[in-house]
């Protein structure tokens, strides 16, 4: 996939950042406004593949440091877990939302009713939110590359040859 | 005579089929809310979260949401696995 034209490439590293700031926006306050982790992270894997469609996917590689997403998406999925089972090593159940309502790290108390939201709310929920959410950016991104590297090996016709010559071989 | 199998085992699933619409619930008529009803009076206090859909998904049902991380992990292994670079040893 070739890089596109000077002018989609400057339209796309303008409205990238955007992109991505609203799917940030979207996982930190997944617990006050509708979305979520998956939701977030699914649009911020839409700024990586507007990265891949405008500059290439070499370029878009370059820019978003492919080495760095397996780290990512397995990093955000022990998050969540570790997080789960923190309710269990308290001695209470599994997913139990042990930092709700006890002050401290987002321990704040709600009040009852229509309210306009603290941010500094709902215990676990926020950190499991961005631990999905860093997992489905990662994951969804990564597919994006190996999608990438797949069309480029099958347009070149070198996945046949590779078989035919192991064959060569055998 | 294979075709007639055939078309005898497709009419066969399709009574199936159709013998379960006939035990739906009926439409229009509201089901038992129990939890429902828990889940919108104690969301709010028990977790300190406006969005009762996340407290739900994150927490009253949070090892549906763990299946599906890990349903998502699995998918992108086997996607990489599928299309990584032939011939790289």
């Amino acid at each position: 996939m070739k890089p596109m034209s000077k002018i989609v490439r400057t339209v796309a590293a303008s409205i990238g950042w955007f992109v991505f700031v609203f799917g940030i926006y979207v996982i930190v306050h997944g617990h006050l406004t509708p979305g979520g982790g998956f939701q977030g992270g699914a649009v911020m894997a839409t700024g990586v593949a507007l990265l891949i469609v405008a500059y290439g996917g070499w370029g878009a590689e370059r820019c978003v440091g492919k080495e760095r997403l397996p780290v990512f998406e397995s990093a955000g999925l022990l998050t969540f877990i570790i997080l789960a089972f923190g309710g269990a090593c308290l001695g209470i159940t599994f997913f139990f939302n042990f930092l709700a309502n006890k002050g401290g790290l987002f321990g704040d108390k709600l009040p009852l009713g229509i309210n306009p939201g603290i941010f500094n709310s709902a215990g676990v929920i926020p950190l499991m939110n961005m631990g999905v959410g860093m997992e489905v950016l990662a994951g969804i991104s990564l597919i994006l590359f190996a999608m990438f590297y797949g069309t480029k090996r099958v347009r070149e016709g070198r996945c046949l040859v590779d078989n035919e010559e192991k064959e060569e071989d055998v | 005579m294979k075709l007639g199998v055939k078309i005898a085992i497709v009419l066969l699933l399709f009574s199936f089929l159709l013998m379960g619409l006939g035990f739906m619930h009926k439409y229009g008529v509201p089901l038992k809310s129990d939890m429902d009803d828990y889940f919108i009076n104690h969301a709010q206090k028990e977790t300190a979260t406006n969005n009762v859909v996340t407290s739900i998904v994150f927490d009253y049902r949070g090892f549906d949401t763990l299946g599906e991380a890990s349903v998502l992990f699995t998918a992108v292994l086997g996607v990489v696995m599928i299309f990584r670079e032939a011939g790289k040893k």
